[in-house]
């Protein structure tokens, strides 16, 4: 212990430095748990324990409404993007890194380097311009866009670590690619798919630009919603809302990223 | 050889597809819709001029006449100033952070690093939220405030710092993360070649870890800047309107303001802006690959 002071590897204050970061990041998330279990109607004064907010948060019409617009656009999207970026990663993890492939990986990547709220007036002005009036699927199409690179990423990532022995020992067996790929590869992928699909779901779930500047009557989601009622006025209802969506958003993020750090520790 | 090719094609067709609807044409239908004029009810009329362009940095005059009007300007300036200080403070911040990361236990070191990560799934719009109760009226900012004898403050809220600590929270894992990557590959035998030598541990940072870890923060620089000169809710919620930043003045332009072309303009200076950064990024860094392998 009594070297510590001389170890050159330690610098002092960092330590303390650190932990007050870790607490600085978790304290808005405690705030708001806490705070949904208040008594009073006033978010700030804290008067007694309550879980009413939670009976009046899920007796609301309007915000069960708007779970079940997001949970359809995130299900809809989460499937498409997770699809579309299987296919992509299959050829991009063999294809030469060059020339139009290494054009293909900025493209299917674009969403995550372009501000969002530019991707969102685009979107806004291109559906205006074909007359589309059916809001969920303009909604599902720009979510599907925007997740997609939380699905390739994963999926990307494990099929570039995977040897590609197995595969080809299937098509020694004479498989047929399809065969091979549904009894030999996917099931070698599958923590990187599963992953992928957790992030994209989250993504979706949680977004808010791309919603708010889409939203029309019947397409209002969660986060959309959220945003209407902090613009009344903050309430212990809706730390309770926020709670549920904050649980919800850290099992799944906390499953997806357990099952990619699997997928990228089991050796093959 | 062809049933390859054939395979390749299909598999990214409908990526291009999707991309295509939804990013690469509307993105050159913005383009066009800058130069259009405004339509009478919002939406606007198909044209080609720089009007409103022009109306980034002149207003029309009573008599018809030009006039130079920075308000537009200073909004673009107060966007960068915000991106620019938030990855300022985000790289202060992730080095001692990661550091102490990277030298922890090995056990501990992947239970920390997603903690950095976890609060990142957390809907931005809560995330923000959170903050604004805590600097509200009455909050526990106020209350810490005065507990330690501060004096009377008005609010917390709707001041460039309530702006910069929500900014900082939302984009602050997309710099640790790079910055840890860095570190960890760091070789110890580095740290003690510099202190056998004689340097402290403030030259050993300065002259060693530091330029070691440049490619970690320059990489989470890129990560963080790009999104904070984007966005939509900090400057909403936590700056209250007063606070005006590009991401909000193009969000009004497509709500209450109206006025699609200039709307459309100011999102293509943003993405003009955010284009540069990429570019001057991947310049420097084949500058690097090149000196690394010569």
């Amino acid at each position: 212990m009594s070297d510590h002071a001389h170890d050159i590897r330690r610098y002092p204050g960092a330590r303390a430095l650190t932990v007050v970061f870790f607490l600085w990041l978790y304290l808005p998330i405690a705030v708001v748990i806490a705070f949904s279990f208040n008594q009073n109607r006033l978010v700030s004064v804290w008067t007694g324990f309550s879980t009413e907010w939670y009976a009046a948060a899920l007796a609301n019409a309007a915000l069960m409404d708007a779970l079940k617009v997001s949970l359809t656009v995130a299900v809809i999207a989460t499937t498409g993007a997770t699809a579309i970026a299987l296919m992509a990663a299959m050829v991009l993890s063999r294809a030469p890194r060059k020339g139009a492939y290494r054009l293909s990986e900025v493209v299917v990547n674009l969403p995550l380097m372009l501000p969002e709220i530019v991707v969102a007036v685009a979107v806004l002005i291109l559906f205006s311009q074909l007359g589309l009036a059916n809001g969920m699927l303009k909604l599902t199409l720009a979510h599907m866009a925007f997740c997609t690179p939380f699905a390739f990423l994963p999926i990307r990532a494990r099929l570039q670590g995977m040897s590609r022995d197995f595969e080809e020992a299937a098509q020694d067996l004479y498989a047929p690619p399809l065969t091979a790929f549904r009894r030999v590869t996917l099931p070698l992928i599958a923590p990187g798919v599963f992953a992928g699909a957790m992030l994209a779901f989250v993504m979706s779930m949680d977004d808010f630009i791309t919603s708010n500047m889409l939203n029309s009557g019947g397409t209002t989601t969660l986060p959309v919603y959220i945003f209407a009622l902090i613009k009344r006025g903050t309430t212990p209802e809706l730390n309770a809302i926020s709670t549920l969506l904050i649980l919800a958003s850290l099992v799944i993020a906390t499953i997806a990223l357990l099952a990619s750090a699997r997928a990228m520790r089991r050796d093959l | 050889m062809k049933a390859l090719r054939t395979f390749r094609f299909w598999g990214l067709a409908p990526a291009w597809l999707l991309m295509g609807l939804t990013l690469i044409i509307p993105i050159g239908i913005v383009a066009g819709v800058s130069l259009g004029d405004r339509g009478p009810y919002g939406g606007f009329d198909w044209a080609l001029n720089f009007t409103s362009y022009r109306e980034i940095l002149f207003t029309m005059g009573w008599t018809d006449e030009l006039e130079f009007d920075p308000k537009y300007l200073m909004i673009i300036g107060r966007t960068l100033a915000y991106g620019l200080a938030t990855t300022a403070i985000c790289m202060a911040l992730s080095v001692p952070v990661a550091y102490v990361i990277a030298n922890a236990r090995e056990g501990w070191k992947p239970v920390l690093v997603y903690l950095v990560t976890l609060p990142f799934w957390v809907s931005m719009i809560v995330r923000v939220y959170a903050w604004l109760i805590i600097l509200g009226n009455e909050g526990l900012a106020e209350k810490t405030w005065k507990f330690f004898g501060g004096g009377d403050v008005d609010t917390f809220l709707f001041t460039p710092g309530a702006m910069l600590v929500g900014m900082v929270y939302s984009y602050i894992p997309l710099m640790v993360l790079p910055v840890y990557a860095a570190i960890e590959k760091l070789d110890p035998a580095l740290l003690e070649a510099s202190h056998d030598l004689y340097g402290n541990r403030w030259t050993t940072l300065r002259r060693v870890i530091l330029p070691l870890t440049w490619p970690g923060l320059s990489a989470g620089a890129i990560l963080v800047f790009v999104p904070a000169i984007g966005t939509v809710l900090e400057p909403m919620l936590l700056g209250g309107g007063k606070q005006m930043m590009m991401g909000t003045l193009i969000q009004t332009q497509f709500g209450g303001g109206r006025n699609w072309p200039f709307g459309a303009a100011v999102a293509m200076v943003l993405m003009a802006l955010v284009v540069i950064v990429l570019i001057l990024n991947a310049r420097r860094a084949a500058g690097a690959a090149k000196e690394a392998a010569a």
